[in-house]
């Protein structure tokens, strides 16, 4: 996994509630491996126009200013729905490292913590006062700091945020679970042994 | 450990603890894990490390999600990109050893459908997959949770599975459910209440005389769509409903009445502390529809459409806004009345025998509407053989309904089973998202009965009507 320390970047606003991953990946685009790039599935229908293949330009991410961005910015429970990992696949091939909303669908938040990509919990206010800044000033800069778990918004403001964390030790130093896991390989032995024989087969 | 009341998923999670570390992150260890086709990016990260699944026995799979509903032949999968997923599953099970129900199998189906079908899921157990909709099987009393492909690959590395320790949330539903109001209505209802993301963090255990009166069917639908409430798993405490309907099932345990007695003690133990209690009166649920692409947005059959003005914010008012122009509704419109397009009875959701004995009995004897395409898609080769047993394939296709092979199909469209634009569409499935059974779809959530009875209305209507006139 690649490891996230600090990011300073364009933040592109996507203030609505409840985008569902099939938003972020339409179903049809689901069967590659990882190793095809996914940056254009990335919001493949929304970010067109309805029954077109036509750039949709109201679309904030498909907006000249927006189109460094690393950080996404969206309303609440961003990301619920399908567990399909792709959706995090297609945010990271399109460079983004970092989303930032209000509360996340409980899969895809912990899919991005074990693919390099950060979720980020701040209240809803204050992510309607980072929407508010990102909007006027389109291009403004966010910086992320994940070993001290701040957010700076454009207007200078400090934000501190939550995470796990193991998760965040693994994020930091780009460390994969299984490698970690399988160093506890005895313990796991000894569960299955206590375990196995008075539980189903 | 203190004698302190625990809750059933406290009771789950202390015993498949393999380690704790001191951050709080516990290692737990997975009794079954369910993968189904588009679970071949995990065996391709495990050939990579050189590793092989290290509990094969623990490890079940079926092809659904790009599995053909027209055909059960591979060849005549059209796309050979999902071709080649269905053939992948198969290779890599057969290398390890791994029972696969593949296509032409007789328990192949739907992933959360064949689970408890075959006994496979049982009180007691922690159960992940590779898919949202997991949380079906807590129905049995298992903690059932959806993960990514990330880690379904550590769990066939390691058969556990790194987790943080989830909240809980006890949901309440007390009386009587009224005539033509399913499980369907009460989850709907629900989630109308609490919200998409109501249950976020947390583990939902459904509870009081409405849901200990539901069949395991119904259960199963209820907890089928916890996620849909942000829930990470739903469940359901096991009772006699849950015993008789795993014995004799395929992989009941062996030693029956041991396990019978070990699940009798999984239930929350009295005064064991939730995190949140919500409540509601069953009494008061009627046949449910979604007007908007969330399952949130949902109405009683008697509801009309929402303006924006109603939303609570700018935020869910502009969303509103998004919402009725994809859908294609004006503010005002009664829901009893919107004509549909299609219909689709199917998906984990709502795809068992009892959901077709529902849609039949609306379906028997009446046409489904000029205009109308409406499909049954049953959710597993034996719910399939007993409804044709049962007769009701030749009730739906005298009524005009194509009765075709299982699988997920129109829930999300991934085989090619998808609606054209602009396209209305009752379902039984679970999702209304923008684009998720095609793009430009419009999708409407409701019970199979009210699917039914929408196909041979031509719109959607409220069931009990029909069921009180006499064909």
């Amino acid at each position: 996994m690649e490891a996230f320390n600090r990011l300073e970047s364009v933040a592109v606003p996507l203030a609505r509630p409840n985008i569902d991953t099939d938003q972020i990946i339409p179903g049809r685009f689901l069967s590659r491996p990882r190793e095809v790039d996914h940056s254009a599935f990335l919001f493949h229908d929304a970010r067109r126009l309805p029954g077109s293949e036509e750039a949709n330009p109201e679309f904030p991410l498909n907006q000249e200013a927006y189109r460094p961005a690393r950080i996404i910015v969206a309303g609440r429970n961003f990301a619920c729905g399908s567990s399909r990992e792709s959706a995090v696949w297609a945010l990271f091939d399109a460079g983004f490292r970092c989303a930032i909303a209000p509360s996340f669908g409980d899969i895809f938040r912990n899919n991005g913590m074990k693919n390099g990509l950060l979720p980020v919990v701040l209240p809803a206010e204050a992510v309607a006062a980072l929407t508010g800044q990102i909007e006027a000033a389109p291009g403004a800069r966010v910086s992320v700091d994940l070993a001290a778990q701040t957010v700076t918004f454009p207007d200078g403001t400090v934000h501190g945020f939550e995470v796990d964390p193991f998760a965040k030790h693994c994020l930091l130093e780009g460390l994969d679970e299984i490698g970690l896991t399988l160093s506890h390989e005895e313990e796991i032995a000894a569960f299955e042994r206590r375990f196995g024989r008075e539980n189903s087969r | 450990m203190s004698d302190a009341p625990r809750t059933m998923f406290e009771k789950i999670w202390d015993r498949h603890r393999v380690l704790e570390r001191e951050d709080g992150q516990t290692l737990l260890y997975v009794d079954r894990h369910l993968m189904h086709d588009g679970g071949a990016v995990a065996f391709d990260v495990l050939r990579k490390r050189g590793l092989k699944p290290r509990a094969p026995d623990r490890i079940f799979t079926v092809p659904d999600h790009y599995v053909p509903t027209d055909s059960r032949r591979l060849e005549d999968m059209r796309d050979p990109r999902h071709r080649e997923l269905v053939e992948k599953l198969a290779q890599n099970t057969a290398e390890h050893g791994i029972r696969n129900f593949g296509l032409g199998d007789p328990n192949q189906g739907i992933v959360h459908v064949i689970g408890p079908e075959t006994g496979l899921s049982q009180p007691g157990m922690v159960m992940v997959c590779g898919d949202s909709h997991t949380s079906t099987h807590g129905a049995l009393g298992a903690l059932a949770f959806g993960i990514g492909s990330t880690e379904v690959a550590h769990v066939l590395a390691t058969q556990t599975l790194w987790q943080r320790k989830p909240k809980t949330m006890r949901i309440t539903v007390e009386g009587q459910l009224g005539p033509g109001v399913s499980a369907k209505d009460v989850i709907l209802a629900i989630i109308a209440e609490i919200g998409a993301a109501g249950a976020t963090g947390h583990v939902i255990e459904y509870a009081g005389s409405a849901i200990t009166g539901l069949s395991m069917e119904g259960r199963l639908t209820l907890c089928n769509m916890s996620i849909e409430a942000g829930g990470r798993a739903g469940m359901v405490a096991p009772d006699e409903t849950t015993f008789a309907y795993l014995a004799g099932r395929t992989y009941a345990p062996e030693d029956w009445e041991a396990a019978v007695e070990r699940w009798r003690a999984l239930p929350s133990d009295p005064g064991a502390p939730f995190d949140a209690e919500v409540t509601l009166d069953g009494g008061a649920i009627e046949p449910m529809v979604t007007w908007g692409n969330s399952p949130e947005d949902a109405l009683p059959i008697g509801g009309v459409v929402p303006g924006p003005e109603a939303g609570a914010d700018a935020e869910r008012r502009e969303m509103m806004a998004r919402m009725l122009d994809y859908m294609g509704l004006t503010p005002g419109t009664r829901l009893d009345g919107l004509p549909v397009d299609r219909v689709f009875i199917g998906s984990c959701t709502n795809s068992r025998i009892e959901d077709l004995r529902a849609a039949a009995a609306v379906a028997r004897g009446r046409k489904v509407a000029e205009g109308v395409e409406a499909w049954v898609v049953p959710g597993s080769e034996p719910v399939k053989r007993q409804a044709e047993a049962e007769g009701l394939h030749e009730v739906f296709r005298a009524a005009g309904f194509a009765w075709r092979e299982p699988g997920c199909s129109m829930c999300l469209g991934v085989n090619g089973d998808t609606a054209a634009p602009g396209t209305r569409v009752a379902s039984t499935s679970n999702r209304n998202f923008m684009g998720r059974q095609g793009p430009g779809a419009r999708t409407h959530l409701v019970s199979p009965a009210m699917a039914a009875a929408a196909a041979v209305s031509g719109h959607f209507t409220d069931v009990r009507r029909l069921m009180a006139e006499t064909i």
